[in-house]
């Protein structure tokens, strides 16, 4: 790849104290991500895919080693910095939809824009993935596979230089995945959007530039894909 | 608006009924707070205002007669400002259409005009013309309630001689505001009055031309009380002055200030038992809420929301709910407290009346109302802050049941599966289940010490009107009179027994204590009036030595057996060391007590009564009633039975209203509480009940574990919560008590059975009423959905 370094993370570990042994989800991971790549992560349940995106959205901070995020560095930062972070640079998508549940698409929508720089109109966020007509529905009243298109409406209103997605498709069947894989695949072509994608469906690496691939808690490969195909392509 | 505030605005809205309960109990402490401080601040300021503009006295005295040369030496005491002397005399009336003879105190006006100090205020008609003999002017409630005009006339016995008297005004006194007479538990405005007249023939009357038997101060800035009453006291004495007092012992003064302690009280002790509650409710609620709304906090984090503005989002709700209280509060306390005020205009007779319930109490309880779901509010929304996003996205642990030896209990008794739930429920959150439980015993307290109010009156009355009064009428003497008018009255229409009695004002003084009281001797057998030991019984009056309540003893910080000092302030007005025999319990005023004998051997005079108790059989009661006008020697009255009537009368008129009110407090806490509790259950616990339904469990069955636990908790609540009402009731005793009426601490069994009653009903009714709303939960979003 080309493009300048977006996201580089050196040497990051995460060990869990929680439970009565301490857990190493993550033991020593060094990744970069690059501007306007699309790159899919697979891995085992449990090897620490979503560990890894939650260290890279700053949503938890690495046990030791060093994220940065452009010329910034993450780790170290307090948590109004980290706040900040992902309020201007990152949207999140996952796998149950987490929508407010009082609000409806619109208002789901407008909870990030009206707290973003520059943000989009709800209604063209909508409109990107497809649901410029459900706009006054609340979550109850639309599928799955809408709702989830609504949460990354929500993700992409802020025209976020980054968009992380956990298993977006993982409660969808796969007609309905495709459609959202449709609106993420559209948004990375259109705006640029760095984008990051934990999956368990292998048949998905063909929309990324690269596929990382995790296993316990390690990076163990990482793939190119020179022709990256368009969903609807894509067979499951 | 914002998408966040939307979201607040919906949470309220589908919240509405818990919110709405919460809100009430809030409203009820915020209402009780503003209703008692507005109500006494208008009371107060309506007081002050009017004894400023009457020239209220400070200091008051009495002497059988003293010369009018002495006032220039009263004057010259340093700190008077201030002296007005006039005549005043009690006197018995025959008023046209009343059977019991109706009694007055006559007071003189200054023959150059208005009095400068207690200055009357004219209501009707005018002032009596100088000079005239038979003018008279009345206070209004007695005219009023007489039918007497200016215009009309009336007759009384004036120092022996019937009189026919013209009534020319009615009138408001700053010294009768609480008009009560002699030896009378509650005002009576057709039996006793104020009669103003002239100084000339008032004098005449009284025996008194020339001098004065009454006098009133009003005394300089920052002079010192105690000092001119001495001083006062000095210049009395060779004319029989009998102890000169403050405002603090002046009779409608007192109860006023009883009146205002009461609603200070009231204001001290309610309505933190109410915000206490409610800041838990509102905590209750909000943890569920924000424990449910787990992942959205997780994922306002994940947008970039700061801890601070989730907080804030959550906060808000609660202050949503504190808005909503405090206006319920404050409107109901408004208009309740202009009620209130107005209700206190039939007891005290003031001319004008100032609603003022100022800003001050409206600022002090909005800032407690709001303080208290902000505190509420803290600990559920600090850890909404603390959240971590990715943990706040992973679904929350499935709550951790463990087996214990509830269990082993529950399996020798062969519980049921669905009362296993109750109980592990129960035991898997100790906490929600104590809050529960305790804002249900918080109810039940509540309505203990309110019903207690009834108890403790009920027991005032029991003590004064069968216990201790068992005479149906007693004789007020114009004179001191020997032992032998006990004979004399004895042949009075009706009498079955005579008792004779003494009474004299004393000054008891031990070490730098000293009270104002009087004395009532008794001959030792006597059986109409009797004294009661500390545990309420009839105890014998001990041959020597002083018998003193309870209350007066702790002021005056002697115990039984100890010596005190007794000034006599009637001849010989001496000072003797007398010791405390015992100390008895007496709910209404500070008489002490002392046998016949032993008061005359130290007084060394022979045995005399001013007042003469009778047993009368009812039949006869017109015949003494005729014969008591018409007796000059008779200076006052009292008709044991008119009293009791009165005093229930009043008590019953506002029975009703005041236990609903009692009971709607103590319901609210409860539904407050039950059914917050319950929709929190039905919403935590909707996905196992439609389970049960699945696995064809019955509507009842399932019911019953969530209004069966509500039950238990309920009923678990019931002995502190009675526990508590007993410390309550104490509380609620000692803020009440005054100097004119000491409040017994007893509890009746049907208190605490009534407060247990409406408190279990009101819990059922409202578990009931979330019960209805499981029914109509459908199975198949119950058992979607992953709350
Ligand atoms: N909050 C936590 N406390 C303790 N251990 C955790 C926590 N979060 C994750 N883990 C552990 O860290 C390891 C990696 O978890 P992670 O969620 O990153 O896996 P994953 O690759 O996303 O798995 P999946 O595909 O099932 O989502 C797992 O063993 C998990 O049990
Ligand atoms: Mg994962």
């Amino acid at each position: 790849m080309t493009g300048k370094v977006v996201f580089r993370a050196e040497e990051v570990t995460k060990t869990y104290q929680t439970g009565a042994a301490p857990v190493r989800a993550l033991r020593g991971v060094s990744l970069e991500l690059y501007e306007g790549e699309l790159v899919v992560l697979l891995g085992a349940s449990g090897s620490g895919k979503s560990t890894l995106l939650n260290i890279l959205g700053a949503l938890d901070s690495p046990t030791s080693g060093r994220v940065t995020f452009r010329e910034h560095e993450l780790t170290g930062m307090d948590d109004d910095a980290l706040t900040a972070f992902r309020r201007d640079h990152v949207g999140f998508v996952f796998q149950f939809y987490n929508l407010v549940p009082s609000l409806t698409a619109r208002e789901n929508v407008a909870l990030v824009t009206e707290i973003a720089r520059n943000p989009m109109r709800p209604e063209e966020a909508l409109d990107r993935v497809g649901l410029g007509a459900r706009l006054d529905h609340f979550p109850a009243e639309l599928s799955g596979g809408e709702q989830q298109r609504v949460a990354i409406a929500r993700a992409i209103a802020k025209r976020p230089e980054v968009l992380l997605c956990d298993e977006p498709t993982g409660a969808l069947d796969s007609q309905t995945g495709v459609t959202v894989l449709e609106a993420l695949y559209e948004v990375n072509r259109d705006l640029g959007t760095v984008t990051a994608l934990i999956t368990h469906n292998a048949a998905i690496r063909q929309m990324a530039h690269r596929v990382i691939r995790v296993a316990d808690g390690r990076i163990v490969a990482i793939e190119e894909n020179p022709a990256p195909l368009p969903p609807t392509g894509i067979v499951w | 608006m914002r998408a966040l505030d939307r979201k607040l605005l919906r949470d309220l809205r589908r919240l509405w009924a818990q919110s709405l309960a919460i809100a009430l109990v809030l409203g009820c402490g915020v209402m009780v707070l503003v209703l008692a401080t507005a109500t006494e601040r208008s009371l107060t300021l309506t007081r002050d205002t009017y004894y400023d503009r009457a020239r209220f006295a400070e200091v008051f005295a009495t002497a059988t007669r003293a010369p009018r040369s002495l006032l220039p030496e009263i004057a010259r005491i340093p700190g008077v400002a201030q002296v007005e002397a006039r005549v005043a005399m009690d006197v018995v009336l025959d008023m046209p259409g009343l059977a019991r003879p109706a009694q007055a105190r006559v007071l003189s006006l200054p023959e150059d005009g208005a009095p400068v100090l207690n200055r009357p205020t004219l209501r009707q008609g005018r002032m009596p013309t100088p000079g005239s003999t038979d003018d008279v002017a009345i206070s209004e409630n007695f005219g009023l309630a007489n039918g007497l005009h200016p215009g009309d006339s009336f007759s009384a016995i004036l120092n022996g001689q019937k009189r026919q008297l013209r009534v020319t005004g009615l009138m408001l006194s700053p010294e009768f505001i609480y008009l009560i007479g002699p030896g009378m538990l509650m005002p009576d405005d057709r039996h006793y009055g104020i009669i103003w007249m002239n100084e000339a023939p008032a004098a005449a009357a009284a025996g008194l031309t020339g001098a004065f038997d009454d006098v009133s101060l009003r005394l300089t800035r920052g002079a010192s009380e105690p000092a001119v009453i001495a001083a006062l006291d000095r210049l009395l004495a060779p004319y029989g002055g009998t102890g000169a007092h403050g405002r603090d012992r002046q009779v409608s003064d007192m109860f006023l200030r009883s009146e205002m302690d009461g609603l200070n009280a009231m204001a001290l002790i309610l309505p933190p038992i109410f915000l206490i509650v409610s800041a838990f409710l509102v905590n209750m609620v909000l943890s569920r809420l924000i424990g449910l709304e787990r992942p959205i906090v997780g994922l306002l984090k994940a947008m970039g929301y700061s801890g601070r503005e989730i907080a804030w989002h959550y906060l808000k709700l609660s202050i949503g709910i504190g808005v909503l209280g405090v206006l319920i509060g404050w409107i109901a306390g408004w208009w309740l407290g202009a009620g209130l005020t107005r209700l206190y205009t039939e007891f005290y007779r003031f001319p004008y009346l100032i609603y003022a319930p100022g800003s001050t109490s409206f600022a002090i309880s909005g800032l407690m109302g709001m303080a208290t779901v902000v505190l509420g509010a803290l600990r559920a929304v600090r850890a909404s802050a603390r959240l971590h996003p990715a943990v706040a996205m992973s679904p929350p642990a499935p709550p951790l049941f463990r087996r214990g030896l509830l269990d082993r209990v529950a399996q020798m008794l062969r519980l049921r599966q669905t009362t296993m739930m109750i109980l592990r429920s129960i035991t898997r959150w100790p906490r929600r289940a104590a809050v529960t439980s305790l804002g249900v015993a918080a109810a039940i307290s509540v309505l203990v010490a309110c019903f207690f109010t009834f108890d403790s009156i009920a027991a005032v009355i029991d003590e004064a009107f069968t216990r201790t009064n068992r005479q149906n009428v007693t004789l007020q003497l114009t004179h001191d009179a020997p032992t032998s008018v006990i004979e004399a009255a004895a042949h009075l229409p009706g009498v079955m027994r005579v008792e004779g009695a003494y009474s004299l004002p004393v000054r008891l003084i031990h070490g730098p204590q000293s009270e104002l009281t009087s004395v009532e001797a008794r001959g030792a057998d006597d059986m109409l009036t009797r004294v009661l030991d500390a545990s309420g019984g009839a105890a014998p009056l001990p041959p020597e030595g002083i018998v003193l309540p309870e209350s007066l003893a702790a002021k005056l910080d002697v115990r039984a057996g100890d010596s005190l000092r007794m000034a006599l302030l009637v001849p010989p007005r001496e000072t003797l060391e007398i010791r405390v025999s015992a100390l008895m319990r007496q709910s209404l005023g500070e008489t002490a007590h002392l046998s016949a004998p032993a008061l005359f051997r130290l007084m060394r005079v022979a045995p005399q009564v001013n007042r003469l108790n009778l047993l009368v059989d009812t039949p006869a009661l017109p015949a003494l009633y005729a014969a008591v006008k018409d007796a000059p020697a008779i200076e006052g009255a009292q008709f044991w039975a008119d009293i009791r009537q009165k005093f229930d009368e009043t008590l019953n008129r506002n029975l009703t209203t005041s236990v609903t009110v009692y009971a709607i407090l103590g319901i609210l806490i409860t539904v407050g509480v039950i059914y917050n509790a319950a929709r929190i259950q039905l919403s935590e616990r909707s996905y196992e009940l439609a389970s049960l339904r699945v696995l064809g469990f019955t509507r009842a069955e399932v019911g019953y574990v969530l209004v069966g636990e509500l039950m238990l908790l309920t009923l678990l609540a019931i002995p502190p919560g009675l526990l508590g009402g007993y410390a309550f009731s104490a509380l609620v005793a000692q803020g009440f008590t005054t100097d004119i009426v000491r409040i017994p601490l007893v509890i009746s069994r049907r208190t605490y059975a009534l407060a247990a009653l409406i408190a279990v009903a009101a819990a059922l009714a409202a578990a009931l009423m979330v019960r209805r709303r499981l029914d109509r939960v459908s199975l198949a979003t119950a058992l979607k959905k992953r709350d």
